[in-house]
């Protein structure tokens, strides 16, 4: 005999007989099959949280344990496709059921009919640990996708199968465990979502993920296998700067969590990726992108779940030695899922009406990012980048200051910034990266004197920023002639250097060489000015700062010469 | 099957929802209910909470005059629903979808007014401009097919008169764009489906008079039942997604005003016993507005479009106040309304700076509208965000002291907002009139502060430049 259902309100169900079920395994509710998880269970109840929507759900319709929890398949297949937030298809929900998602629906994650050519790399007989390559598919142009031996599993070989083409179905490789049990393994394999997967050992991340955008490779930059937050009002450019990285990264993966955001920006992703190319290997950039789509009037338990299904993901390709990128706009509507659903467990909220275990899941979401030694002994990393949507554009509430803590670069859009149309709309001064100092190195190797130049950068913007206090109070006629020139400056560095056009061709990706180089031109030309004796009304002309404005438009990545030997006036 | 009609005691009436124990099993959750108090007069609803044999029933009407007497219950096995076919042009309704304007009953099939959700993939990215006539939306914050604008506005402020010109003068142009296929003459109008939530009732009947052509109204005025405004814009969007999707129309959706919808689902959440969060609004306001607003958009494959111009009033010109912020997250951007721009006599009173469409960027420009589009616009935005610094300063110091440049930005400013912004409500200005007038605006300023502007750009307008009061060299 079955549970039966005894209460629904939204996306919370509730059923008898708790002790068939386990927290957090996966369950079939209703007559139609609905996924559903457990969230609590009491002496009479399991509750349940809901990936789908609840309407017409019946008290006494049948709920039924699976014996697993939420999973996620990993395989070939997973690049270029787009999932909902519990990994099912959108484009094979589209075929099923057409242009509006229904209830109940259910599709493989991985296409089964497809066959993929493998290319075994081990002989049988080998003794094989956990996370062990087995075998390489060329899963796109961009991406050779690595067979592994699952974690937690090894043992020795004892049947491999030869190159060849193979379904997900097909049994690739069998192996035999030291206490005799023989394990069947596939083409894939699954994971439950929940659980971070073993790695061999954590590293430290000491390299910069390039984004091509000078703001942040610049002065606030990312490690890869770091965390980063991006908190910013509604209008700020969040999602614009989430596309531009997803865009532009050196990662070799990109897994996009589109969690409780709009449609269209989504459609905007699927529109634009496959037409793109990507300036490191040349490939369409859609061939290196994972898309997990959880709009915003997606179910909300849905919307939980996606943030999950997308790191594990991002898990699996760092474990085949790749470089990993994971973007999830936002996170702020996650922690609204926990809160919607902590409440319709009425339990007792904390600030705001978020749930006391709010900075857990997200310390537990951020941890996963790193960059590690894989089983296998490979170097992979996730880097975990979330946007932060404030109510009011407020700071203090309980998401910002919670991912605060927990993330290491810190990119603050500016309101002011983005009214003014000035984009990217981070913040010179309230943003930070505790990146920055380890990965000077790496930039000095481009222009020795990188170091210098950028913290001379800041500091002017941050003498400026005293400066723009005075002039609203007496003008500009209240200043030192050396102070105008620099006002002048920061002008020159906002403008010219880290303001930067998503639409501009020639500059929507900066390649380190060009920043470095343009970072060294300004800095060299700003100090020539501070120290020129001419006063500063002539200083604009003399020097051609308007032409050094242009200049990041005027000359692409691929002109590193002529930004070298840029005379431009003087 | 049991019999739908019941007959059973109230176990409790608190606000506008009611809860009775019976043996639940054949209802569903969501399921609309007929409810007949003991004058005889019939009331909806819909089940909000099942528990146990405990039902939590909403009640559209209110529960005044209710008692814990028998009632004459009918749970009619499906979600509230609305019947369409074409026939529903041209008519009016109350908020639930009831006709009022004295004609038969809504014919067609029934749909249930939540809708579903619009799979991604399914979903055509918006591209196509459209020209509204107004210059402050097409050239600074354009208008794309597809899209959720809404209007921020406040109490005091034309933003009806703003909407009904809009909705008036909104057109597609096929010779601007070259991805606008098969535009026969019928298909650049917009059908305009008008939802009132709560709003007073000589703006119902001034929307009513003054916007001609196709039309489908939702009626919910300030008097009528608070809870059913929960469904006016359901009913509204359901129809609106039959027109678009299923008889190949594009369809504006007005919705207003989205502030009166959020204060009912307060209501009804307190009532409910719902944890609240912000200013006591419930936590998922931000899901339930997506619900709605989601509902947007265009269909790969078919013709039709839905455009929403949802209207809300930020209460105490608070852009920070739940309602807008949310909408301003899940919209795709938003026209800000400013009261000092409204008192100093300009109409559209649009504040441009807080304003936005995020779609713009993909939508204007070479083969949409004009490759001078996206520049000019910057270069617009980046002066008037400098001329708010300016005023800023000489408020403080006085304008005399000012430096010779920022005096410019001065004047720059006063003859955008009286050239630019302002025009007249009936005045419908082509997407080329507002460029043209952008640029004569900037020729207040030196050509060197154009820094936004590629030297090709400004070589093509430098005759601007040469006849305005400052010289190209200056």
């Amino acid at each position: 005999m079955s549970a039966k259902i005894t209460r629904i309100s939204g996306p919370v169900v509730a059923c008898d007989r708790s002790e068939l079920f386990a927290m957090g395994e996966r369950v079939a509710v209703g007559k139609i099959s609905l996924v559903g998880e457990v969230i609590r269970i009491t002496t009479e109840f399991a509750f349940i949280q809901v990936y789908e929507d609840t309407m017409e759900l019946k008290i006494g319709e049948p709920v039924a344990a699976t014996g697993s929890s939420i999973m996620v398949e990993l395989g070939p297949g997973l690049l270029t496709t787009i999932y909902d937030g519990i990994q099912r298809p959108l484009i094979t929900l589209q075929q099923q059921s057409g242009d509006f998602i229904a209830r109940g629906a259910a599709a493989d994650a991985l296409n089964r009919e497809r066959i993929w050519q493998f290319i075994p790399s081990q002989c049988v007989g080998a003794s094989l640990s956990a996370g062990s390559i087995l075998g390489t598919v060329q899963e796109t142009a961009a991406i050779n996708h690595k067979i592994l031996v699952p974690p937690l599993l090894s043992g020795r070989l004892i049947y491999l199968v030869e190159e060849g083409g193979y379904q997900l179905s097909d049994v690739i490789a069998k192996l035999k465990t030291d206490k005799g049990e023989e394990h069947n393994l596939y083409l894939y394999q699954r994971w439950p979502v929940r659980t971070k997967r073993p790695v061999g050992k954590r590293l430290t991340p000491d390299l910069p993920l390039v984004t091509g955008q000078r703001i942040i490779d610049t002065l606030f930059p990312i490690a890869k296998g770091g965390t980063a937050a991006m908190p910013g009002g509604f209008g700020t450019g969040k999602t614009v700067t989430q596309h531009n990285l997803a865009k532009w990264c050196d990662a070799d993966v990109i897994v996009y969590i589109g969690c409780g955001e709009r449609g269209n920006e989504m459609t905007g992703v699927l529109t634009d990726f496959p037409n793109l190319i990507d300036p490191a290997t040349g490939c369409r950039l859609i061939e290196r992108t994972v898309m997990i789509a959880n709009t915003s009037n997606m179910p909300v338990a849905a919307r939980e779940a996606s943030i999950y299904t997308g790191i594990t993901v991002a898990e699996y390709f760092r474990d085949q030695g790749l470089d990993v990128a994971l973007m999830a706009d936002s996170t702020s509507r996650w922690a609204e899922a926990l809160r919607e659903i902590s409440g319709r467990l009425e339990e007792m909220p904390a600030e705001d009406g978020f749930p006391a275990y709010l900075p857990t899941r997200t310390a537990e979401f951020y941890e996963r990012s790193g960059k590690v030694q894989t089983l296998s002994g490979e170097v992979g990393s996730v880097t975990s980048i979330g946007a932060v949507s404030p109510p009011g554009g407020d700071f203090s509430e309980p998401v910002t200051l919670h991912t605060q803590r927990f993330v290491k670069a810190f990119w603050v859009l500016d309101k002011m910034l983005a009214n003014a149309r000035f984009f990217p709309a981070i913040h010179p001064l309230d943003s930070y990266s505790e990146y920055a100092a380890e990965l000077g190195q790496w930039w000095s190797k481009l222009s020795p004197q990188w170091q210098q130049d950028r913290d001379q950068l800041l500091r002017l913007l941050m003498e400026a920023d005293k400066l723009q206090g005075i002039i609203r109070i007496m003008g500009e006629e209240g200043l030192s002639d050396h102070q105008r020139k620099i006002v002048m400056a920061e002008r020159i560095i906002k403008e010219g250097f880290l303001q930067q056009s998503a639409f501009s061709p020639k500059d929507r990706y900066a390649s380190p060489e060009k920043q470095a180089l343009m970072l060294q031109l300004i800095m060299r030309r700003l100090n020539q000015m501070l120290d020129d004796p001419s006063p500063a009304a002539e200083a604009v002309k003399k020097f051609a700062l308007i032409e050094l404005i242009r200049l990041k438009d005027d000359l692409g990545s691929d002109e590193s010469d002529k930004i070298l030997s840029w005379q431009g006036g003087s | 099957m049991k019999d739908p009609v019941i007959y059973t005691q109230l176990d409790r009436i608190e606000g506008p929802l009611i809860a009775m124990l019976l043996e639940l099993s054949d209802i569903g959750y969501g399921e609309a209910v007929q409810l007949v108090d003991k004058q005889g007069r019939t009331r909806n609803g819909r089940v909000v909470l099942m528990d146990g044999e405990k039902v939590t029933i909403e009640v559209f009407q209110g529960t005044a005059g209710l008692a814990k007497e028998n009632m004459r219950t009918r749970f009619l096995g499906r979600p509230i629903t609305l019947n369409l076919d074409p026939s529903i042009i041209g008519r009016r309704l109350s908020g639930m979808g009831e006709p009022i304007d004295g004609g038969p009953p809504l014919a067609g099939s029934g749909r249930d007014i939540n809708g579903s959700v619009i799979n991604p993939t399914a979903r055509a990215y918006p591209q196509e401009f459209v020209q509204t006539g107004i210059s402050s939306i097409d050239l600074m914050n354009t208008l794309v097919r597809g899209q959720k604008l809404p209007i921020f506005s406040s109490s005091g402020l034309p933003h009806d008169q703003l909407a009904i010109q809009i909705a008036q003068q909104a057109r597609i142009r096929p010779d601007l764009s070259g991805h606008t296929q098969d535009l026969n003459d019928s298909s650049k109008e917009l059908v305009v489906v008008f939802a009132a939530i709560g709003v007073k009732h000589d703006v119902a009947v001034r929307f009513a008079e003054e916007i001609s052509g196709r039309t489908v109204s939702f009626l919910n005025l300030a008097d009528d039942p608070v809870m059913e405004r929960l469904l006016t814009p359901r009913a509204a969007l359901t129809a609106a997604e039959y027109l678009a999707f299923e008889l190949g129309l594009h369809v504006l959706v007005i919705l207003t005003d989205m502030t009166v919808y959020g204060e009912a689902l307060r209501e009804v959440a307190s009532a409910r016993g719902d944890v609240p969060s912000r200013k006591g609004y419930p936590g998922y306001l931000y899901s339930d507005l997506a619900a709605l607003f989601e509902r947007a958009g265009q269909i790969k494959g078919k013709k039709g479009s839905i455009t929403q111009l949802p209207i809300l009033t930020m209460p105490n010109d608070d852009i920070t106040h739940p309602i807008p912020d949310l909408t301003g997250y899940i919209t795709e951007g938003q026209i800000v309304l400013s009261r000092d721009l409204h008192r100093q006599g300009i109409y559209p009173p649009i504040e441009l700076l807080p304003s936005l469409s995020r779609l713009m960027g993909d939508s204007v420009g070479e083969g949409y509208t004009r490759n001078d589009h996206l520049p000019l616009m910057e270069q617009l935005y980046a002066a008037y965000a400098r001329r708010d610094e300016v005023r800023m300063m000489s408020r403080i110091m006085g304008e005399d002291d000012l430096s010779e440049i920022d005096k410019c930005y001065l004047k720059f400013g006063k003859q955008f907002e009286q050239h630019f912004i302002a025009q007249g409500a009936g005045e419908n200005r082509s997407i080329e009139q507002s460029l043209a007038i952008g640029w004569q605006c900037l020729s207040r300023l030196p050509v060197r502060e154009m820094t936004r502007l590629s030297k090709e750009e400004l070589a093509k307008h430098q005759d601007i430049w040469q006849t305005s009061s400052i010289g190209v060299t200056d």
